[in-house]
């Protein structure tokens, strides 16, 4: 039985409280770092529910986040169509880049899935990266303008909480529906859920657009908040990071990604004051999580809580 | 389109398929043998590539100074891979695939910081041998001794690969563990080890590709996880653990590269990501790999 306990509605009371009370307290430097945590928090569970709940590793999903992004940037910047147009646009042009990749991309499995979402992926920079009369290239699309309630960090902040917070409570209800339990079956053992009368790959290409469209709402928030879009966006390595927040923060738990996006980008923060080889620490890191807590930090806390609610019972 | 201007572009293509040849068996072996994918290939060719710097800097830059840097440079590679496997990758091998790429993963950023560390971050560039300085003329044009020089290198690699896992008693341990790895270690064999030795045989080769490719490229960090991505389109087009396949597909894409930037400058990068694209929808085990 679900819900019963009272426990996580508290839970989620006091979060709710603490993210919407935020800006009031903190200075704009941290809000702005808060903004960028919750688009990364979204990205990177958009990408979970491929890789935690499909068990699909993508090294491609930051190509979808730089579609939606660009699609931000270039409607606004060459064709002047206005933010409210623009953004909605995005998803919708994501999940179109993502049903006809995603089509070839779900027939394959594990390690064969992983290398042709990179190619993807390579193949969504290459177009950003050489289309310059679309794309400006390597240069990159700077200087988009938010409108006006976007403008000051405060506006951004709350635009970007209630957008994040509707897409994750969406992912919520995607995973509890029947199709997210089908999924998960999928992930578990993929040949009998086939045998069972599922149409596995229709289900796999369902997550998969999905998964992408989150994605490309990420990256439609990223590209007014952040100004500017490059083709760096889109790069193998920007896959990398959201599968190293999936797994820093546990990938089998709900809101484990978003935890790794926030220990990340702190991290990056904190670090980046002391040395400028923030990411030998963040190689470090992930070396030492890889090797003894393969569960990710979620995943260790929880095992902590088990065990200590195991001793009392005990005692 | 000039006769002149394809031989010049076929040679430029060779070349590279020279290089991408020696990185990717390397990679194909170990994937191959021991069923990692190893995301710090690329990082290993960096170190290669700086490592070239160094030594040549040491031993001069004289012929004798190149064939000492060249040796230097690979078992100093195989060192590495070797510590490397024995370290880290041993400890995972039970676990599943995702785990490997995160440990090798987690590499890329430890390794490309560790050359910013060591060598800063200027460019380090090295020159080509005297003895292989000269051109030679080609119909319309001439062309660089050192480039054929890294062709043959490529072949001379490629040949004694084959022959050391066809002919000797190591390859046949080799395959058969790529074969069957728990039957191998029943009849015996210290399986352990051959990984190990697996892995620097397979860094070892990143390390005489790198040396070769040293003058011919410049030492910059970003160059590894831009060349990993190759040397995988490589194995992936020729088919993981396929020698072979290795050689075709790194001759398939170097040509492509030489002859796409002729025909459509702008997109000579998105048709080699394309072609990889293709192939694995087509037979995604690759030209010469088996399924399953």
């Amino acid at each position: 039985m679900r819900g019963t306990s009272l426990r996580p509605l508290w839970g989620w009371g006091l979060l709710a409280l603490g993210l919407g009370g935020f800006p009031l307290l903190a200075s704009e430097f941290y809000i702005r770092l808060a903004t960028e945590i919750l688009i990364m928090a979204l990205f990177a569970m958009s990408f979970n529910l491929l890789l935690g709940y499909g068990g699909m590793l993508s090294f491609g999903h930051a190509g979808f986040y730089a579609v939606g992004a660009y699609t931000v940037a270039i409607l606004m910047k060459k064709t002047s169509v206005p933010f409210f147009l623009a953004f909605p646009a995005a998803p919708a042009v994501t999940a179109l880049v993502a049903a006809v990749t995603g089509y070839f991309c779900v027939r394959l499995r594990g390690f064969y899935f992983s290398i042709l979402t990179l190619a993807f992926g390579q193949l969504i920079w290459g177009v950003i990266f050489k289309w310059s009369a679309l794309t400006e290239g390597d240069d990159g699309i700077v200087g988009i303008r938010a409108p006006t309630f976007l403008t000051s960090s405060g506006g951004s902040y709350y635009f970007t909480l209630v957008l994040t917070a509707a897409c994750i409570g969406l992912l919520w209800m995607i995973i509890e529906s029947p199709f997210g339990r089908t999924l998960l079956a999928i992930r578990e053992n993929t040949d009998r859920t086939q045998f069972i009368g599922v149409d596995v790959n229709r289900l796999r290409l369902l997550a998969f657009v999905l998964s992408a469209t989150f994605a490309g709402v990420a990256g439609a928030l990223f590209a007014p908040f952040n100004g500017s879009v490059f083709p760096t966006f889109a790069l193998w390595t920007k896959s990398g990071e959201v599968v190293m927040m999936s797994i820093l923060g546990g990938m089998h738990t709900f809101l484990g990604p978003a935890v790794g996006a926030a220990i990340m980008l702190s991290l990056d923060q904190m670090i980046s004051v002391y040395t400028e080889y923030w990411p030998f620490v963040l190689g470090v890191i992930l070396l030492v999580l890889v090797l003894f807590f393969p569960a990710g930090i979620t995943g260790f806390v929880r095992v902590l809580a088990r065990r200590e609610s195991a001793g009392t019972r005990l005692a | 389109m000039e006769l002149s201007v394809l031989l010049n572009q076929f040679l430029s293509g060779l070349t590279r398929a020279g290089v991408l040849f020696m990185l990717a068996s390397g990679l194909t072996l170990i994937f191959g043998v021991a069923r990692v994918i190893n995301f710090a290939h690329g990082s290993l060719y960096m170190v290669a590539v700086y490592l070239s710097y160094s030594f040549l800097r040491l031993f001069g830059p004289g012929g004798m100074g190149f064939w000492l840097s060249l040796v230097a440079v690979a078992l100093s590679l195989a060192l590495i891979g070797g510590a490397i496997e024995a370290g880290l990758i041993r400890r995972i091998y039970g676990r599943e695939h995702l785990q490997q790429l995160l440990l090798t993963f987690a590499l890329i950023y430890i390794i490309g910081d560790a050359v910013k560390f060591v060598w800063g971050i200027t460019p380090k560039s090295v020159s080509r041998p005297p003895f292989l300085e000269a051109s030679i003329p080609v119909p319309g044009g001439s062309f660089p001794v050192y480039n054929l020089f890294v062709i043959g290198l490529a072949a001379l690699v490629g040949v004694g690969l084959w022959l050391m896992l066809a002919r000797t008693k190591l390859g046949w341990l080799i395959r058969a563990v790529a074969a069957d790895i728990e039957i191998t270690e029943a009849l015996g064999v210290n399986v352990p080890r051959l990984l190990t030795l697996v892995f620097m045989v397979g860094t070892l080769l990143v390390g005489v590709g790198g040396a070769a490719a040293a003058p011919l490229t410049v030492g910059a960090l970003g160059m590894d996880v831009e060349i990993v991505i190759l040397c995988f389109i490589v194995v992936i087009i020729g088919g993981a653990g396929s020698l072979l396949g290795a050689a075709v597909a790194a001759l398939l894409v170097g040509l492509l590269e030489a002859f796409g930037i002729l025909a459509l400058p702008q997109f000579a990068v998105v048709f080699i990501y394309a072609l990889m694209a293709v192939v694995m929808i087509v037979r995604p085990w690759g030209l010469f790999g088996t399924p399953g």
